[in-house]
């Protein structure tokens, strides 16, 4: 069933869609004297990088190329490590398990659609890896996924293996659900508790307290195993507090969607009396207002660039947030929570550096190793080092210029994207059609007569 | 130096506005007064001609009054020293709805943006535009001056304003307080507007159809009575012997947008709908303007031909097929400059987002359009389109002194406003986000 069902979506990779398949086989590549933005150790310029067994095998001068390797002149451009999307929808055939205000149990991974062109579309804005989350609808909305974007390959292959599992949260009005009541009640449909930022904080407390007990009973069970009790009978398991004893544990990563100060100092402190850490506020647009509280908290954020107003919670978001954060020593990113903004990130983080100041390096660390943090893969992907994933991307020109473009992007040393080949296969494409569309009229113009 | 006093004291006139914000809701602080400055030693782009890389600008009673390398500033001049920084125009947005719609979701009442009823051509932006919406500072600190604020919705949505993003009441913005009437037109088949949308998700494609026919006659009807009553009014005013019309508000709004002299937006993305539009407008006399042009590059030999220009709002949309080109939306104003079709570049948005407006021209220019190109999209192509070509969107003299000094290439994301002047006054850089910033950056 699950081989008939990959075999199906790589057919449907191949012929839903005109974008070039990736069919790139994985060998050595050498980048020739581009400028390389490592992020994490500055800029280099006339270096050359070597791509082999899918990870970064050398920086320098002068690489020599192994034999068999692709050599890549690079002169005039940049290479940056492959953003990091630390908030997306995309690949997820369904956001929001929409019922329940607890629904740890549903899994983003059960719905990645690996077809999702909009994976193809943002390689070509430079992006590797992304953070599949439930949507804003759910306190407790479910477990998210983090994904390479190995556009043409089964699902198994995309997942973002070393990434520790996570879960998002949400709070506010998506989840109060005051701009759908109306609609609700025309429908028909009951208002859904909580429907106040007061029951908020009772829902997380209420779930965190029937998680430690449930983890109480099996800890329990367990030690008298381990002292060699037989014939117990075990807990029963329970899918909705499984996530969150991991969550306990410090085994799961929560990613919370807040907006105000308020709901978010709220969730500090919850998971402070609980015993756990946020690992990020996403969004978080007011968290400029509390910044000392959530750099104490340990808690990194994800925010937008510089959306705001379009709703009443983001009124107050200003595009200074995420350098605030980062000046008081916040982990913060900027995300796209969009197909649409996930394709030119880049701009984004260049307007970090006209709000608040950031450097060139702060800046781009918003899009790469700032979100491999927050997403636990640092020590894979997030800058160009010895040793790290392949992901990278070649740029026209310096990366934080509205003018640039990705040319062409690596994902585990193997192209994914390529600016020129795309075009070519873009003509093809277009013959083909024109040739099918030929034969198909020709075939009407036939008169069947029985 | 002077400047700088003068801006600081500009400042000192916001401390108040700023401690009463919150109560007042405005955010935007009032600009300076009108008189003679000097801009010297900055790369002024002007846009028209050739960039001065070392020159001078001179504004004096909100217009400029002198451009080069070798321009002296006046005795009288507040001297402002431009050394390493960038002399623009102001940059125009003409697809928003600047002042009409503050918070999107969640708090109607401020939004005020489409009528009731599907005929309100005498609905007026310039009425209902708030001076106070913290859009207009947020978005002219990044250089934008100027934007056509226009009300959406219907079949005759109303009039659209040109306004200056500066100044306390809607008379003091305004540049042209009824600069275009907007016609939605009904889209035939699934996903149009209005009602043949809801014949559409009510009912079958035939249904859909026939409302969109009785829409359209309903338009016509509409669009002849005006021209007669048009008609009648004139021979009345020459001939008071005949019987005296009645006068009517609705129809009388419609007069100038008849004559040609007012321009029609016509929303339209899908290539038929462009060419429905045009045809339209060439059938009942109106000067169009496509507003949207997603599929406007396959149709560019058309619009050329008619002289149709176009405001692309999509260079920043998703594909809307699946098997689109990744870029197709990136390329559509290069397209366009090839087929030498008239354009602008928009935001498309309402308001909180239009300051991405530079960036929007910026991702065309990394598509394929020329960087003198892509300035002139959101400057003085704009100007032109909006018939107000000869009175902004370059630095000549005689324009209104729309200007801004920025510390490197205006449509970069990097770039930073150092000095803004809209109709020759200083305007301070203060805005809703940067006195939150200052409140909370520092607190520990």
């Amino acid at each position: 069933m699950r081989r008939l069902f990959l075999a199906a979506t790589i057919a449907s990779a191949a012929t839903a869609t005109a974008q070039q398949p990736a069919t790139m086989k994985p060998g050595a590549t050498l980048i020739k004297n581009a400028t390389v933005l490592t992020v994490t150790k500055g800029k280099l310029e006339n270096t050359d990088l070597l791509l082999q067994n899918g990870k970064i095998a050398q920086i320098g001068k002068n690489l020599t190329a192994p034999a068999g390797a692709q050599v890549i002149d690079a002169t005039g451009k940049y290479v940056m490590p492959g953003i990091i999307d630390p908030h997306s929808h995309s690949m997820a055939d369904a956001i929001n398990e929409g019922s329940l205000s607890v629904t740890s149990m549903v899994r983003i991974d059960d719905v990645l659609n690996p077809t999702d062109v909009n994976i193809y579309r943002q390689l070509a804005g430079g992006v590797t890896s992304i953070n599949v989350l439930h949507g804003s609808a759910n306190t407790i909305g479910g477990q998210n996924a983090v994904v390479k974007l190995k556009w043409g390959r089964p699902v198994d292959e995309m997942i973002f293996k070393a990434a520790p599992p996570g879960i998002k949260f949400a709070l506010g009005e998506n989840v109060t659900q005051k701009n759908s009541q109306q609609a609700a009640q025309a429908q028909g449909r009951p208002l859904r508790y909580p429907a106040t930022r007061m029951g908020q904080e009772e829902v997380l407390r209420d779930a965190f307290t029937r998680a430690r007990d449930y983890k109480a009973t099996w800890d329990d069970y367990n030690a008298r195993i381990a002292k060699g009790e037989k014939n117990l009978v075990p807990p029963e398991h329970n899918l909705e507090l499984d996530p969150l004893v991991e969550v306990l544990e410090g085994k799961r990563f929560v990613h919370a969607h807040s907006y105000r100060a308020d709901e978010m100092l709220m969730l500090l402190n919850v998971a402070k009396e609980f015993g756990f850490t946020v690992k990020t506020l996403q969004h978080g647009l007011e968290g400029y207002k509390i910044a000392s509280e959530i750099s104490q908290a340990g808690t990194g954020l994800s925010s937008f660039a510089d959306e705001w107003s379009y709703k009443v919670e983001a009124y107050d978001a200003i595009p200074y947030n995420v350098a605030i954060l980062m000046h008081h020593g916040v982990v913060a990113t900027v995300n796209s929570d969009s197909d649409e903004r996930a394709r030119r990130l880049n701009i984004d983080a260049a307007k970090m550096m006209r709000y608040g100041g950031l450097t060139e390096d702060e800046a781009l660390k918003t899009i790469t190793y700032n979100g491999a943090v927050q997403l636990g893969v640092q020590d894979h992907v997030g800058s160009i080092e010895i040793g790290k994933d392949a992901d990278v991307v070649i740029w026209s020109g310096d990366p934080l210029s509205v003018y640039s473009s990705a040319e062409t992007t690596f994902i585990d040393g193997e192209i994914f994207f390529d600016k020129k080949r795309d075009l070519t296969m873009r003509d093809q494409m277009a013959k083909e059609r024109a040739a099918l569309e030929a034969a198909d009229r020709g075939r009407r113009a036939t008169p069947v007569i029985p | 130096m002077q400047i700088r006093r003068t801006l600081a004291a500009g400042s000192l006139c916001v401390l108040p506005a700023f401690s009463l914000g919150a109560q007042l809701g405005s955010f935007n602080p009032p600009p300076g007064p009108q008189g003679t400055f000097a801009i010297r030693g900055g790369h002024i782009v002007t846009v028209t001609g050739a960039d001065i890389p070392n020159g001078t600008v001179v504004i004096s009673g909100g217009k400029i009054t002198a451009v080069g390398a070798n321009v002296q500033a006046p005795p009288n001049a507040q001297v402002i020293d431009a050394g390493g920084l960038m002399v623009y125009p102001g940059m125009i947005e003409t697809g928003s709805s600047v002042g009409l719609s503050e918070i999107g979701q969640g708090a109607v009442a401020t939004v005020d943006i489409q009528e009731v009823g599907s005929f309100n051509p005498n609905a007026q932006a310039f009425f209902g535009i708030d001076p106070h919406s913290a859009h207009v500072g947020v978005a002219r600190v990044v250089g934008i001056t100027t934007v056509v604020s226009r009300p959406t919705g219907g079949i005759m949505s109303g009039q659209a304003a040109l306004i200056n993003l500066a100044g306390d009441t809607p008379p003091k913005m305004a540049v042209v307080p009824r600069v275009a009437l907007v016609i939605e037109l009904p889209r035939s088949g699934f996903g149009g507007r209005g009602f043949a949308r809801a014949a559409a998700q009510q009912g079958s494609p035939a249904d859909a159809s026939r409302t969109r026919q009785l829409q359209m006659d309903s338009l016509r009807s509409m669009l002849r009575d005006a021209e007669a009553y048009g008609k009648a009014q004139s021979a009345y005013a020459k001939d008071k012997t005949l019987p005296r019309p009645a006068h009517d508000v609705v129809l009388e709004s419609m007069l100038p947008a008849l004559g040609g002299q007012m321009p029609v937006i016509f929303p339209a993305d899908r290539a038929n709908d462009i060419r429905d539009a045009v045809t339209f407008a060439e059938e009942m006399h109106l000067k169009p303007i496509i507003m949207g042009g997603q599929e406007a590059p396959t149709v560019a030999a058309f619009l050329k031909q008619h002289s149709v220009p176009v405001i692309v709002t999509a260079v920043m949309h998703l594909p809307s097929r699946e098997d689109d080109p990744y870029d197709i939306n990136y390329t559509i104003p290069a397209k366009l400059a090839a087929a030498g079709v008239q354009f602008a570049i928009s935001t498309g948005d309402r308001g909180s987002e239009i300051r991405t407006l530079p960036y929007n021209a910026g991702m065309a220019a990394a598509n394929g359009l020329s960087k003198t190109d892509a300035l002139k999209s959101v400057t003085l192509w704009p100007a032109q389109i909006f018939g107000v070509g000869d009175r902004m969107g370059s630095i000549d003299v005689g324009k209104m002194a729309n200007i801004v000094v920025t510390t490197g290439d205006i449509l970069e994301a990097k770039t930073d406003t150092k000095y803004l002047f809209i109709d020759g006054r200083p305007i301070p850089l203060d805005t809703k986000h940067t006195q939150l910033n200052a409140q909370f950056k520092d607190r520990p």
